[in-house]
């Protein structure tokens, strides 16, 4: 073996090293992290992309950017604790070295949406993912017709994003419900899971592009809900989770059937998979 | 395409002084009948007339683990990324092999370029050689694999007391002028060689896949909900044999190796297998593949139609190695072929 600068290589597999400039605890299992690229750039994404997260000496994984483009100069992770890679960045505290590859993937088809009422529905930590697209829709609000979401978390204690989750009750421009499978002393709102809250809106389904992220379980009901509400197929988009070990569409994890969720998505239109094994 | 003659006798000399050179890997009798693609401390352990390899050439250009680039932490944080490129020569590849290896070439410079894969394909000479004897597994003629297209340098037709040597690249050009004692063919000869060429692919006549080439993506797709998949799955043992022998076969995992000092480290992948249990798992637990029936499916269907409608030919080059492999005997892909067709 030979390291070979000389040759002028570039490996698709090299992270870029960024700094970790604010971290804040989101729930017992999530943590937020601000990041920034050591090299003063921008990550230049897309709403609904993700970015290979590396810790040397533990591994790398792929992770959901959360903040839309809009915000310049850092972008931001939310990250559950779930495995080897994410629980030790758990530890992680400002000023920690990281290592970035990406951004990877399709994100939300924005310019397809403008000029659409927009559904968004969340169900737990969908609302990761989802909140780069939404945010970028807040910040270019006068781009989209109507705004409404969804929101379905577990309990209280399980919901993401407590101050913008606050802004969104109040805001006059869009219209926010949200529910918890199990409630708390505390809770006075909805309780009951996601699909509660469909028969509760009135939409124009032709008019509509319904946003759905959240675990696989809620895909079959909360799609087939769209569905119910007339919304067309090309008009249901969802963002999928696989195992992607490259992001550049060469280690095989990811794939569905013919699709490198790592290239084809994580974002896909329904339309597109429905006929797919495996995809939901 | 030049075409020369090198006389058998000179097959040795030639050999040697490419070993003065670069590394040299051939295929050598590992036991009786068993055959590898192994480095060569002489050049009389080459084997020519074997049927098929245990392991496919693949190896020499995606190692088994190899390093992507070594770390240091703590104070200052680097990353250097580890490229082999030591020229090293393989010879005595198969055609199906080299359609293989070609089929990589594709899959590793699409979209980003993997320059791991490709320094080491670079830096790599091929002196392939035809079939003489098929292995009982191995069906090429259906997977249009019995003969050589593209890809090597140097390819070798034994017409005899002599080798027909088709000069397919002008590095191979060059190492063959520089290393060997040969002439041009004559007509004779590029006759004689065109005869035993044709003969090649029947061969494998005994083990045909029913299907033609073209029409096994319809053949997949119209019966993707077979019970096949079920039924070889009670057998399977998700051993990822199959996987492990495929010159096709390229997925992999990548893991991190941290030193017991701590602060030095590296990144390496290894090979990894869609047949495998956890394949396909999320950090939740979660599996998306988790029936063994899904992942042979994953398996058939990326061998005769995911590749095919990408890149417009077969993810099987017809090797039978997964055949030979497979314990409980379920993973011949000429047989689950035959018998989607014949629907039963």
């Amino acid at each position: 073996m030979m390291n070979a600068p000389q040759l002028q290589l570039n490996s698709i597999y090299l992270p870029k090293l960024a700094e970790v400039i604010r971290t804040e605890q989101l729930t017992k299992m999530e943590k937020l992290f601000e990041i920034r690229l050591l090299n003063g750039q921008d990550l230049g994404h897309q709403p609904g992309q993700f970015v290979e997260v590396s810790l040397l000496g533990i591994g790398e994984a792929p992770i959901s950017i959360s903040s839309s483009p809009t915000k310049k100069g850092s972008f931001e992770l939310a990250v559950r604790a779930v495995g080897n890679v994410t629980k030790a960045l758990h530890k992680l505290e400002k000023g920690a070295i990281i290592g970035i590859r990406g951004p990877y993937g399709k994100g939300f088809p924005v310019e397809e949406m403008k000029g659409k009422d927009i559904l968004f529905v969340a169900g737990g930590i969908g609302l990761v993912p989802l909140r780069s697209l939404i945010n970028y829709v807040l910040d270019k609000r006068s781009d989209f017709g109507r705004v409404l979401i969804l929101f379905g978390a577990k309990t209280p204690a399980e919901q993401l994003f407590l101050d913008e989750l606050a802004g969104w009750r109040t805001r006059p421009d869009l219209e926010y419900w949200e529910t918890v499978d199990r409630a708390d002393g505390k809770w006075k709102g909805n309780v009951g899971v996601i699909t509660t809250l469909f028969p509760k809106i009135n939409i124009n389904p032709e008019k509509t592009v319904a946003v759905i992220v959240g675990p696989p379980v809620m895909y079959r009901f909360a799609i087939l809900e769209a569905q119910v509400k007339g919304i067309p197929d090309e008009q249901i988009i969802v963002s999928l989770e696989r195992r992607m070990k490259c992001g550049v569409g060469k280690c095989g994890h990811c794939q569905i059937n013919h699709l490198y969720v790592c290239q084809d998505g994580p974002v896909f239109k329904f339309a597109q998979i429905k006929d797919i094994k495996e995809a939901i | 395409m030049s075409l020369q003659i090198l006389e058998k006798k000179d097959l040795l000399p030639f050999l040697e002084n490419l070993m003065s050179s670069m590394e040299v890997v051939g295929v050598k009798e590992k036991v009786t009948g068993k055959y590898e693609f192994a480095v060569l401390d002489s050049p009389t352990q080459l084997c020519l007339d074997y049927d098929v390899t245990i392991l496919p050439p693949k190896k020499y250009f995606l190692p088994p683990r190899e390093t992507i680039f070594q770390f240091q932490i703590g104070q200052k944080t680097t990353c250097q990324p580890v490229f082999e490129n030591n020229p090293r020569a393989i010879v005595g590849i198969h055609p199906y092999d080299l359609k293989a290896i070609c089929q990589l070439d594709r899959i590793f410079s699409d979209g980003q370029r993997d320059e791991h894969y490709l320094a080491r394909r670079k830096n790599t000479l091929i002196i392939g050689i035809d079939i003489k004897k098929a292995s009982p597994y191995a069906f090429c003629k259906s997977m249009n694999s019995a003969l050589a297209r593209e890809g090597f340098d140097l390819w070798l037709t034994d017409i005899g007391d002599k080798f027909v040597v088709t000069v397919g690249s002008e590095k191979g050009q060059e190492i063959l002028k520089k290393n060997a004692r040969t002439r041009a063919a004559s007509k004779e000869e590029i006759a004689k060689k065109a005869e035993i060429q044709e003969k090649i692919p029947y061969l494998f006549s005994l083990n045909t896949v029913t299907t033609p080439y073209e029409d096994l993506p319809k053949l997949l797709e119209a019966h993707k909900e077979s019970k096949l998949f079920a039924e070889l799955a009670e057998k399977c043992l998700s051993c990822g044999s199959c996987n492990l022998v495929c010159p096709t076969c390229y997925c992999f995992d990548v893991q991190d190796d941290l030193a017991l000092n701590l602060s030095t480290g590296e990144r390496f992948r290894q090979w990894d297998g869609c047949l495998l249990t956890g394949f396909a798992v999320v950090a939740t637990g979660e599996n998306f593949r988790k029936d063994r029936a899904e992942r042979i499916r994953h398996r058939i269907f990326r061998k005769g139609k995911y590749i095919y409608e990408k890149y417009g030919e077969h993810g099987c080059v017809g090797c039978g190695r997964c055949a030979a492999a497979c314990l409980p005997d379920i993973a011949n892909p000429v047989e689950i072929f035959n018998r989607l067709k014949e629907g039963k």
